[in-house]
């Protein structure tokens, strides 16, 4: 008789209660986009959370974001590049957040895959500029057509213009053509999204697997500053605000930013200023495109946009401001940058020859060209795109806020976006037959319950995973985008390592820290954030630039090598811990914590 | 710097290009390392000239032809015997007054550097071919922690001696290494009251990786890492980042320090709380590894070194170099070649056949239960 060694497993989806005031949740979410067999393999197979994208429990027209890119990445590789051993990633929400599941390719297809897989990526590495190029101008013409999209009321009546001409329509089919070409647009840049993404990691991971193999045991973020670059978009934003701060106080205009939550306030005071108008000039030419810019991660309605809440980048110019007083150098030393990494490329290139050595410049080459797209598309998409469609939802929101189908311009977050097409259909309805919709007295009542469901579905973390992990985790998006390892996955189950007071995580930027821990579960908190603090958040997005400048170091619950977190502080020079899971819930604010960004371990000193 | 007579005494720091032949495999490397700019803790070679000197005037060297022509070389008994008259003569003979003085006058210069007196380590300097293994540590004589001038002058006989071991006569009749010729440089250099020291290579010496730096390290003098009388931490530097990638704490459960009265070295317990943590901060395991690579450099090839973090002196100048020679055992293996990927074509300038065979690799599939 033999002896089966006991499983871990996490929670079965069934197992899970559901928070108090949060039944029928599930209803509240697409019909294919919750668990409908769970008696069945649902409730068996592994899944893993994705609160790397989304930490925060998803609003019913939330899911769009997730729907629209999980179902796009997976089109990639399963129709488009053909992936050898990979088809896309399975997606369910469970309990409001959202769970995956990669699809692998059965090992008898695979070998079919290669020649096709070979022609499309190799037809894509060879023709990289230009193709890339073309992708910029594709993904210009959709945000401007978004940009292009209008919602207003309809009007008491049609205009005598459209009798003479014969017309014979009343407008709402614009209304609802609108809205549809509305979601229409944001899915086309989520196909655009994931033209160069797959192949950049595919590229970085070729790099990777070759430097590991040539280097035993070289870390991780070695390989990461080979191939990161340095002179980026993703760090335009950013940068422009230290470039006006430069000039704010080249100006002497440092008067003027007293109270920058007063937007229109601060902008008059500069303006009224000896050398105030260029100012004014440089911070409005900015603003287009840079201002498009998130202190989320873009797939929340919440987010908030610079170019709509200018007291975002007007504070943190404010504080780019004293800090220049203070005679810090706030600029990127972006020469320093680049020589360090030329610096670290010729030290290993130097220990290689012959073979080797053309091998590492050909793949080298080839990661530093296709890696970039990586860090770069998040400006164009999950900033500017979705900046501005999150924009025109809120304008759609607002013809059903005078309608009266309710009362907030968010409240159009807790319908799904199929039953928006509704409530548009029952406004127009209303409003052509000259009788009360249906909504006014529908919605207000059904966005409260909703709202109270979401509420209590927040209230819980999400689990790490669900199900029996597979022994072991082999696909290599999984580990590269996710961070999902095998070790990871049994770190998460808590395998018993008797060291109750270190949280483990990865290193993802070196050096150590120690300072008083500022625990941010939101955006809106990071004004808490003070000088010398170390930030300890579930997740970081990259538009917190500015105040990497003023905390000690980084730990993250979510997020590897190449999570934004870990880009920034190798940038700033700050240790970084990442995807600890539990950081953000364990460290309390105001704990004295050690961050080793080498060994991947914080501790908590004191409390 | 003093008048000492430089063909029979010559400072590391004297500026003198190192001549092999007359400082010895250590003194010239010594000499070297400090042209370098390199930490080497301050001392002076007794060259080979004095040695040569001395045989010559005292006579010995008849002794000496006379004694060896009488060994059989494959009675045992025998050998020993002719090794230990031999080392008792020179041991024992006069030293012309003309040759003791440049020594002692090497000796007032040196202690004259320092604020009070230092200890010093006396060490044989072989020139290459003489000795079995002479490159290898802990094969030559050393002699620790000596503070009085009389012992140094002792035990500068006793490296000399070291010359006629039976091991060293033997070796010498078996592999028809001539007499002619044979001679001996010592090494006099101040003694580094180390707090912690050991070994580090320039490269990773479980499978040749040389874009690691492998440190060993324990508490007190490095004597017991080389030796091997302790399990020391073990620790794998990246050189490029300088970061840890691998550590073993080892058990480091005795250590090497000077008694109370600074007299000597003695041998005591490492207490179990300093035994279970790593000798060497993450501070120091960089600087260590800087210092490494900056032997490398120097030498252009994977080098072998001994360090040590000396106690008196403050941060960041504590640590010293007391050895470095090239790494002889993996450096000239074949450096390691990545899997041969399926060719594609050149004019694609990049390798998707290895893309591919990275992809399928092994388990195809993804997530598998």
């Amino acid at each position: 008789m033999t002896v089966e060694p006991a499983v871990k497993s996490f929670p079965r989806p069934s197992e899970l209660p559901v928070p108090p005031g949060a039944e029928g949740w599930e209803k509240l979410y697409p019909y294919n986009l919750v668990f409908q067999n769970l008696s069945g393999s649902d409730d068996e197979k592994f899944w893993f959370c994705d609160s790397q994208h989304w930490p925060t429990v998803f609003k019913p027209f939330e899911t769009i974001g997730g729907e629209f890119a999980v179902k796009c990445l997976g089109q990639y590789n399963t129709r488009h590049l053909l992936i050898p051993p990979a088809n896309g990633i399975e997606f369910k929400i469970h309990l409001g957040y959202l769970y995956m599941s990669p699809v692998p390719v059965p090992e008898e297809q695979i070998p079919a895959r290669v020649p096709e897989f070979e022609r499309r990526v190799g037809h894509y590495f060879q023709n990289w500029d230009s193709l890339l190029e073309q992708w910029k101008i594709k993904v210009r013409a959709t945000i401007d057509e978004l940009e292009a999209l209008t919602f207003a009321g309809l009007p008491e009546m049609v205009p005598f213009d459209d009798i003479v001409s014969g017309k014979a329509k009343d407008g709402s089919e614009v209304l609802m053509e609108n809205y549809d070409r509305l979601i229409q647009l944001v899915y086309q840049n989520w196909q655009y999204h994931f033209e160069f993404l797959n192949l950049g990691y595919l590229a970085y991971l070729d790099f990777f697997t070759f430097a590991k193999q040539v280097f035993p045991g070289i870390p991780d973020q070695a390989i990461a500053k080979m191939v990161q670059g340095v002179d980026m978009e993703l760090f335009r934003p950013d940068d422009e605000l230290k470039k006006l701060a430069t000039l704010a106080v080249e100006l002497g205009l440092q008067s003027a930013f007293e109270n920058t939550d007063d937007v229109e306030g601060t902008l008059a005071r500069v303006g009224d200023l000896s050398g105030g108008r260029q100012w004014l000039d440089a911070y409005r030419a900015a603003q287009d495109p840079w201002f498009n810019f998130t202190v989320g991660n873009g797939f929340y309605g919440h987010d908030k946009y610079w170019i709509e809440h200018q007291e975002i980048p007007l504070g943190y110019i404010k504080d780019y401001i004293r800090r220049v007083g203070e005679g810090q150098r706030i600029l990127r030393p972006i020469a320093e940058l680049v020589a360090e990494r030329d610096r670290i490329v010729a030290e290993y290139r130097s220990l290689l020859d012959g073979e080797n050595l053309a091998a590492f410049d050909v793949k080298h080459g080839l990661a530093v060209t296709a890696y970039p797209y990586v860090e770069n598309h998040n400006f164009y998409i999950e900033h500017w795109t979705m900046g501005v469609f999150w924009r025109k939802v809120r304008e759609l929101s607002r013809v059903f806020v005078a309608a009266g189908f309710w009362a907030g311009e968010g409240d159009l977050l807790y319908l799904t976006r199929g039953e928006v097409r509704d409530a548009l259909f029952d406004l127009v309805t209303g409003w052509a037959v000259g009788a009360e919709p249906t909504g006014p007295s529908y919605w207000p009542a059904e966005i409260d319950r909703r709202r109270g469901i979401i509420d209590a579905l927040g209230s819980r973390r999400p689990q790490p995973a669900l199900n029996t992990p597979p022994a072991q985790i082999t696909e290599p998006f999984t580990m590269m985008l996710w961070g999902i390892t095998t070790e990871q996955v049994q770190q998460w189950l808590g395998d018993d390592s008797g060291d109750d007071t270190a949280i483990t995580g990865m290193s993802a930027s070196p050096g150590v820290a120690e300072g008083r821990a500022r625990v941010v579960h939101h955006a809106d908190q990071l004004s808490e954030v003070q000088e010398g603090e170390i930030l300890v958040a579930t997740i970081t997005a990259p538009s917190w630039g500015p105040i990497f400048g003023k905390i000690k170091a980084t730990v993250t619950d979510i997020g590897g090598m190449m999570s934004h977190a870990a880009i920034v502080c190798r940038e700033y020079g700050l240790p970084a811990v990442t995807g600890t899971g539990n950081g953000s819930t364990t460290i309390r604010t105001g704990q004295l914590i050690r961050v080793d960004g080498d060994a991947g371990r914080v501790e908590i000193l004191e409390d | 710097m003093s008048d000492v007579d430089t063909r029979y005494v010559q400072f590391f720091d004297g500026g003198i290009a190192p001549d092999h032949a007359l400082l010895g495999g250590k003194c010239a490397s010594l000499a070297t390392m400090t042209a370098a700019g390199m930490p080497v803790p301050p001392g002076f070679a007794v060259t080979t000239a004095l040695y040569d000197a001395f045989v010559e005037e005292s006579g010995l060297r008849d002794v000496i032809v006379k004694a060896l022509d009488e060994i059989d070389p494959d009675d045992v008994a025998s050998v020993d015997s002719v090794s230990a008259a031999i080392r008792d003569e020179i041991c024992s003979r006069p030293v012309p007054e003309r040759l003791r003085r440049p020594v002692i006058e090497a000796w007032a210069d040196f202690q004259g550097r320092f604020e009070r007196p230092v200890p010093v380590a006396v060490r044989s300097s072989a020139t290459a071919e003489d000795l079995p293994d002479a490159s290898f540590a802990g094969q030559q004589d050393t002699y620790l922690w000596l503070v009085d001038e009389r012992d140094v002058h002792e035990h500068i006989r006793k490296c000399w001696a070291s010359l006629y071991t039976s091991r060293a006569i033997t070796y010498r009749l078996r592999n028809a290494v001539p007499e002619d010729g044979l001679s001996m440089a010592v090494a006099v250099q101040k003694m580094v009251h180390a707090r912690v020291a050991g070994v580090a290579m320039t490269l990773n010496p479980r499978n040749g990786d040389r874009s690691k730096i492998t440190i060993d390290a324990s508490w007190g003098v490095g004597e017991a890492v080389v030796s091997g009388h302790v399990t020391p931490d073990n620790i794998v530097v990246d050189k490029v980042l300088l970061c840890v990638v691998e550590e073993h704490v080892g058990d480091k459960h005795i250590e090497l320090v000077p008694d109370s009265a600074g007299g000597r070295l003695v041998e005591r317990d490492v207490d179990a709380a300093r035994r279970a943590v790593r000798s060497l901060t993450d501070d120091q395991v960089r600087a260590v590894s800087e210092l490494a690579k900056r032997a490398e450099r120097h030498y252009g090839c994977p080098q072998d070194i001994e360090w040590a973090l000396d106690a008196d002196l403050p941060d960041g100048q504590n640590l010293l170099l007391l050895q470095s020679r090239p790494e002889t055992v993996h450096s000239s293996k074949p450096k390691p070649v990545a899997a041969p990927a399926k060719a594609s074509p050149p004019s694609v300038g990049f390798s998707l056949g290895s893309i591919t065979a990275h992809l399928t690799a092994g388990r195809a599939a993804g997530v598998t239960n």
